[in-house]
């Protein structure tokens, strides 16, 4: 699954939860963390439990625990174990913290997928390192509000602040082959700001963006959605790609382009981000 | 014409040249002397006095002139206001001393409607949609002996204008009838302008009486100065959802027509329904019903030929009513009433609310989840019936109740005339409508059935505790060819 969007619901809003998976993301991210006031830490940790209990959402569903530097961590982790849910985002990702949710998990025997959130200065200079540690990362999410009170930059809606980590973020996620997910644009009213800030990060190569407002959803999911031109493209690179295999080619040319690994596999991505890809495709990259 | 076909010569009497009329200025219709003016009106016991509510929440004249009645010592009156709002609960004491019998209305809320609720009404409550009230009306049901029309501004001869004078609401549509049918008009002003008042709603061939006040009203209770599209995500799926229902129809297409309400979730399938036009590239008939400035804003881009206007919702709407030739006033009767040709009958498409729906699509917007009066048809049944796709909009819960019931506490709109339900779980069809049914699994909607939808949010939220009420028939529910479709029973205390 490649999330285009991933909404925040903070976990101590019964009306959010309840309605959090009819609103078209593709994934939703419950907050324990920063949107839940300290004294209402527990009250949360009940209210989404007793939610995912209750109800049964249509959504992929992550739950952002609290640091592993809090006196919350073990406890949300401990809460949650027995949810149905598809996965746990790890706020200011660490080595530390990393190694720990991995050792909780699998100690726990627990299936849960990994999200990283990168949000401080040595988390982005370590990312690599950091999200290798796990075998249940299945994204790199970047948090750019934190990542830049800790570099001491003005955070601004053009973003140039966060084009370095952006594209640190970006070519880690790629050589580990997980998903980037980029920060949420934080202007609730400003539209076409959104549009161009994730039109700008899908363009940098990130895979799809976290958001903050359910008013950003239908938005986000239009501008990393391939379009319908993409998608046929796509579908011809692999035809051309079955015809060329049966005949024994290596290569072929297609538009008076040369299509080679890279080309092949960008079409099948998109496939797949698309929901256009068949299993007959799983040999085509040879 | 027997007079001519029967004339007996012998009988006709020629004027004598000395009972020659002579030329002579007709009575001074204006006064600012309300007791002389109610001793020629001469209001007896048992009375039946109109008003229409143009000016809703900031309406001073219907508390004003009733109190006077009140003061006179006269008893048993039939109120016969097209609304009542918040502001009328000044009213609650004539209740209770017998000025005030019966009831006749389209909408009631706040506490005046609990009251009658609560059983201080000594007569009886008649609901009426919009164009149910221009019926009865117009075709004699009601006689009305004094229509009192509240007045945004009027000359000496009795031209009312809507959209001149300080207290401007707009459109006076709902006291069209009252005008022409009572046996004596009042119009009750503060801006007593130069002759000739124009445009003018009501003209002085049926006012026989001017009052001027004080003033008739509160400007920030008549309109609003914006009406806002609703922001919460929920509203807005629906909206969405409700846009996806209109296409997958059929029936967006040039020449179609609309009307929506000045509700948060209704504004947003407008706003919704405009991207969709231009991106489109499409024309629409005609919006009707209460107009806000969203619809005035696609009246001028051309994306309508013309708004069919009953009421000005926003500030925006009344300038445009004044100054665009294609921004129409539209009477009551015109509007809906089921007896002659009307606007609702050429609609498309409605959208509409809902305080409760049942599994057989019956609609309740007359009373709350706690049984009080607390709304009424307006043009619900009336829009309901007429146009070719009524949609309910509304979220599944609200405060923690569930929308759909087994069956509604009143009966607003008959679910014969209901064709589509959008919550933000799932759209539900009327099976009377298996065309729409087929179409919109063909445009893969997420269509429900009503009891499984039921079913879902009584899971999820319990089954409401029933309303409890008394055997005591306070009032009916009037469906718009005055039949009577619910009873309205006293809510205990």
């Amino acid at each position: 699954m490649s999330y285009k969007t991933l909404l925040f619901m903070p976990g101590n809003n019964p009306g959010m939860l309840q309605s959090s998976d009819i609103l078209g993301a593709d994934g939703i991210i419950i907050d324990l963390e920063d949107a839940v006031a300290l004294t209402e830490k527990d009250a949360a940790r009940i209210l989404v439990c007793e939610y995912l209990n209750t109800f049964e959402p249509q959504s992929d569903i992550f739950i952002r625990v609290n640091p592993l530097d809090t006196p919350f961590f073990y406890k949300d982790l401990e809460a949650i174990k027995n949810l149905n849910i598809t996965g746990i985002v790890l706020p200011k990702v660490s080595v530390e913290s990393m190694e720990a949710l991995d050792k909780y998990l699998t100690e726990n025997n627990l299936d849960f997928k990994v999200i990283g959130l990168v949000e401080t200065a040595l988390g982005l200079e370590m990312a690599m390192d950091i999200l290798s540690r796990s075998k249940k990362v299945i994204g790199v999410l970047l948090g750019a509000e934190d990542l830049t009170l800790d570099l001491g930059a003005k955070r601004t809606k053009e973003s140039e602040e966060i084009a370095y980590a952006r594209s640190r973020i970006i070519a880690v996620s790629k050589a580990l082959q997980i998903e980037a997910i980029d920060t949420p644009w934080t202007d609730t009213d400003d539209y076409e700001g959104l549009r161009k800030d994730a039109l700008n990060a899908k363009e940098l190569g990130m895979t799809g963006k976290a958001l903050i407002s359910p008013r950003h959803v239908d938005i986000v999911n239009k501008v990393f959605a391939p379009s319908e031109e993409e998608i046929k493209h796509a579908l011809r690179v692999v035809e051309g790609v079955k015809a060329a295999n049966e005949k024994g080619l290596g290569a072929f040319s297609l538009d008076g382009k040369m299509v080679d690994a890279p080309i092949i596999k960008r079409a099948l991505n998109l496939l797949k981000m698309s929901g256009d890809y068949k299993e007959e495709y799983d040999g085509l990259l040879k | 014409m027997d007079y001519l076909n029967n004339i007996d010569l012998d009988s006709i009497k020629i004027i004598d040249k000395s009972e020659y009329p002579t030329k002579g200025i007709k009575k001074d219709k204006v006064t600012n002397d309300i007791d002389n003016l109610f001793k020629e009106l001469n209001i007896h016991d048992g009375a039946v006095v109109s008003f229409h509510h143009h000016l809703r929440n900031g309406d001073s004249v219907t508390n004003l002139i009733m109190k006077h009645i009140q003061k006179l010592g006269i008893k048993d009156i039939t109120l016969v206001a097209s609304s009542l709002f918040p502001t009328n609960k000044e009213l609650i004491p004539l209740l209770k001393d017998g000025t005030i019998k019966n009831i006749v209305t389209s909408y009631i809320s706040g506490e005046l409607g609990e009251a009658i609720s609560q059983g201080e009404l000594k007569g009886y409550i008649i609901m009426q949609s919009h164009g149910g009230r221009a019926r009865s009306i117009l075709n004699g049901e009601i006689e009305i002996d004094v229509a009192f029309i509240a007045s945004p501004s009027s000359d000496n001869k009795g031209n009312i204008s809507g959209v001149n004078g300080i207290n401007s609401c707009g459109t006076l549509g709902y006291a069209i009838a009252d005008s022409m049918m009572a046996k004596k008009v009042v119009a009750v002003t503060d801006s007593l302008v130069e002759y000739p008042n124009y445009p003018a709603d009501i003209t002085e061939d049926y006012v026989d009486h001017i009052l001027l006040v004080d003033s008739i009203g509160l400007k920030s209770g008549i309109v609003s100065g914006t009406t806002m599209i609703t922001k919460d995500p929920i509203g807005l799926k629906i909206a969405k959802d409700t846009l996806k229902v209109m296409e997958a129809s059929g029936l967006l297409k040039d020449g179609f027509s609309f009307q929506s309400g000045a509700g948060g979730i209704s504004l947003a399938v407008t706003s919704f329904l405009r991207e969709y036009m231009i991106e489109n590239n499409l024309k629409g008939s005609f919006a009707s019903g209460g107009i806000t400035g969203y619809l005035t804003d696609m009246l001028e881009e051309g994306l309508f030929d013309a708004l069919f206007d009953v009421q000005c919702f926003d500030l925006q709407a009344i300038e445009s009513l004044k100054k665009n030739p294609n921004h129409l006033r539209m009477s009551a009767s015109q509007y809906g009433n089921p007896e002659v040709s009307t606007v609702v009958d050429n609609l498309d498409i409605v959208i509409l609310g809902a305080t409760e729906i049942d599994t057989n699509f019956n609609v309740n917007v007359t009373t709350g989840s706690h049984g009080m009066l607390m709304g009424g048809s307006g043009g619900h049944q009336d829009t309901a019936a007429g146009s070719k796709l009524s949609i309910i909009v509304s979220k599944l819960f609200s405060s923690r109740i569930p929308l759909i019931k087994d069956r509604v506490d009143v009966i607003t709109t008959p679910g014969s005339t209901v064709d589509v339900l959008v919550t933000e779980r799932g759209i539900c069809v009327n099976p009377l409508r298996q065309d729409l049914i087929e179409k919109f699994k063909e445009a893969k909607l997420n269509v429900v059935d009503i009891n499984e939808l039921k079913a879902y949010s009584e899971k999820i939220m319990g089954v409401a505790k029933p309303i409890e009420k008394t055997e005591r028939v306070i009032g009916f529910s009037e469906y718009r060819d005055g039949r009577i479709i619910d009873y309205i029973y006293e809510v205990k205390r």
